[in-house]
């Protein structure tokens, strides 16, 4: 895979800022003043009991929401209100919670569909299925094969997506999203409702995607015990609020963390 | 037997990426298209003019039409006037300048109804399904209007009507009165192999993947970089061409002659049910649906009247045409339950099952 073509960041900057970020529907807060930072390289894990405005924090880096206060800044520049796709191009790709594949094509077209921003050639050669269209068609089949192989679905390749287990159908999602060669992948609950076989391969996957292409990585996951391998710093929020960020260990034993998931006594 | 796919190696992604993968499919495709053309040399002018010119007409229509709503998703009603703006730019073209080759002018009266078709298409980036296709009616609608108040379209003619001038191509008459079925039939099957062509590399590209996209997920769609305007846009402009290309053909190369009644409601709907029937998002199926609703209704008239008598019920023209509607009717419902996405599937299960016959799987 090619290195993100972006102004040379190294591992430890900040690649992506939430500054003070609040949101409200209506009279609903679902954020209230969060802040936190995701550094380059790094795997960050977003976890908080439900409703805890997780999804919104993603929502919200992804230019689905715009906060109703607070700046988020990506790459040093602060964002403006912009459309999903305009994220998308600007190097964020996301999976969700429920799987959002594409059910009618194929893994392979659905990969390719991933592709889409990074292939340009003109109506003109579409039309005729040659020569700069071909030629652009084979170079991304090269890669999209290259992704395929890292997540061993070459079996699969050309089988409608809807026909797929749910836990293929999860591996396929992450596929397309690397289709992207993001800067920074939002993983919305890439494990749940897996098995223990099929969450090993999914973190293995995680794992090699962050070490092998150095893809800056944050994640929602309910799944403790995978959190706090697979994450390198932990973020959680409770009611729109932030309670606690740092590494696992120090999350694991910070009261107010402890509190917000097994509740207090009153 | 003959229909296997083993021993067809792909040795390259370009190989692998072709539209028709296997070998016999390619040479069924040639003998189909062989065929057709053969067709022109040994069918009767009946069968040219009232079967296979507007059977290939609406085909090609079907063809606009599910670009637009089989594998963008979005569902017009406008087909109907959208045909009529191609027809009409095609007349005013062709009048205007009747030394260009009417040919051209047929393919480029399609640029008119695209442009009104994507003019009409800006509501989709708000609005969708049932909703959106009540914003294609205010086009139907409209677009009907200016063909009867607009006299300027007609050149003033106090008929209204639209009538296919004289027109020739290495001095043999293709258009007007005097062009036989013949050409016109060799025509029209030239400009739908073309088109359909043309269709069928954009589906299975980079625009096609983006159109189904948009169809089966827009949100993901849009979060992966894919700008749903431009998209839509897109999709209603190349459907609309296509519509409108297959309405100047109706009027001049079927009808010879038609009125503004021809691109109402009703032309509208007939193209949706061939879609339907046909398959949502199947070019193919855009051909089994234009036979189904448009052929099958003759061959009934011809076969029910030679079936019947041997039984000695002879029966009146009027009660052949209630048992073609009564029959084509069931046969729609049937389909529709035995198969819900369209004569396409069932062509596709056919051929997957052929393929491993004499074997289950």
């Amino acid at each position: 895979m090619r290195a993100p073509d972006h102004p040379v960041m190294s591992k430890g900057d900040v690649l992506l800022a939430v500054e003070n970020v609040s949101l409200g529907f209506g009279g609903v807060k679902a954020l209230t003043d969060v802040s936190f930072d995701i550094r380059k390289s790094e795997i960050r894990a977003i976890i908080g009991p439900n409703g805890a405005g997780k999804t919104s924090m993603l929502n919200c880096i992804n230019g689905f929401y715009y906060p109703t206060e607070g700046r988020i800044t990506f790459k040093g520049v602060k964002r403006p209100k912009m459309r999903p796709y305009e994220a998308a191009r600007g190097g964020i790709a996301r999976t969700f919670q429920n799987v959002a594949l594409f059910k009618s094509m194929s893994t392979l077209d659905n990969i390719m569909a991933g592709r889409s921003i990074r292939m340009n050639s003109s109506f003109f050669w579409q039309l005729f299925r040659h020569g700069p269209a071909m030629k652009e068609e084979v170079e991304h089949r090269k890669f999209v094969e290259e992704i395929i192989d890292f997540l061993e679905i070459q079996h699969i390749r050309k089988t409608p997506v809807g026909r797929l287990p749910y836990g293929l159908q999860k591996r396929v999602e992450l596929g397309r999203a690397l289709a992207m060669e993001p800067d920074l992948l939002l993983l919305d609950e890439p494990m749940a409702g897996m098995n223990l076989e099929e969450k090993e391969d999914m973190s293995r996957f995680i794992l090699e995607v962050n070490q092998q292409y150095g893809t800056t990585i944050a994640l929602i996951e309910h799944d403790m015990g995978v959190v706090m391998d697979l994450s390198d710093r932990v973020v959680v929020l409770e009611y729109g609020r932030k309670i606690a960020d740092g590494t696992p260990d120090e999350v694991k034993r910070d009261q107010r963390v402890i509190d917000a998931y097994l509740g207090v006594a009153h | 037997m003959l229909y296997r796919e083993a021993g067809q190696f792909k040795t390259n992604y370009v190989s692998d990426s072709a539209i028709f993968p296997l070998r016999q499919d390619r040479i069924g495709l040639g003998l189909i298209i062989l065929a057709a053309y053969a067709l022109a040399f040994l069918g009767n002018s009946f069968l040219l003019q009232a079967v296979m010119i507007p059977f290939l007409v609406f085909s090609l229509a079907s063809i606009g039409l599910n670009i637009l709503t089989g594998y963008t998703g979005l569902l017009s009603l406008g087909t109907g006037a959208f045909m009529g703006v191609g027809a009409y730019a095609c007349y005013k073209l062709m009048t205007a300048f009747p030394d260009v080759n009417v040919i051209i002018w047929i393919f480029v009266s399609g640029f008119f109804s695209a442009a009104i078709g994507a003019l009409f298409g800006l509501p989709s980036l708000r609005i969708k399904g049932f909703y959106l296709a009540v914003a294609t009616l205010a086009a139907q609608f409209f677009l009907q209007w200016c063909f009867i108040r607009i006299p300027w379209l007609v050149n003033y003619n106090v008929s209204g009507a639209l009538d296919a001038p004289l027109r020739t191509l290495f001095g043999i008459p293709i258009m007007g009165p005097n062009a036989t079925p013949q050409t016109r039939y060799l025509l029209v099957l030239t400009i739908v192999i073309v088109l359909t062509w043309l269709a069928s590399n954009l589906v299975h590209g980079r625009i096609g993947r983006m159109w189904i996209a948009i169809r089966d997920m827009d949100l993901a769609a849009e979060l992966m970089g894919i700008r749903p305007l431009q998209t839509k846009l897109l999709a209603f402009a190349v459907s609309s061409y296509y519509c409108g290309v297959a309405g100047a053909l109706l009027v001049f190369m079927w009808y010879g002659g038609a009125e503004y009644d021809v691109f109402n409601i009703n032309q509208s709907f007939f193209i949706l049910f061939m879609v339907i029937i046909g398959g949502l998002g199947s070019l193919i199926g855009s051909f089994f649906g234009a036979a189904l609703i448009f052929i099958l209704p003759i061959v009934l008239g011809i076969v029910l009247p030679a079936v019947l008598s041997p039984f000695g019920i002879s029966v009146g023209s009027d009660v052949i045409e209630h048992l073609r509607f009564m029959i084509v009717g069931a046969l729609i419902i049937f389909f529709l339950i035995v198969e819900p996405h369209g004569l396409a599937r069932l062509w596709q299960i056919g051929k997957q099952k052929l393929l491993v016959w004499p074997f289950p799987y």
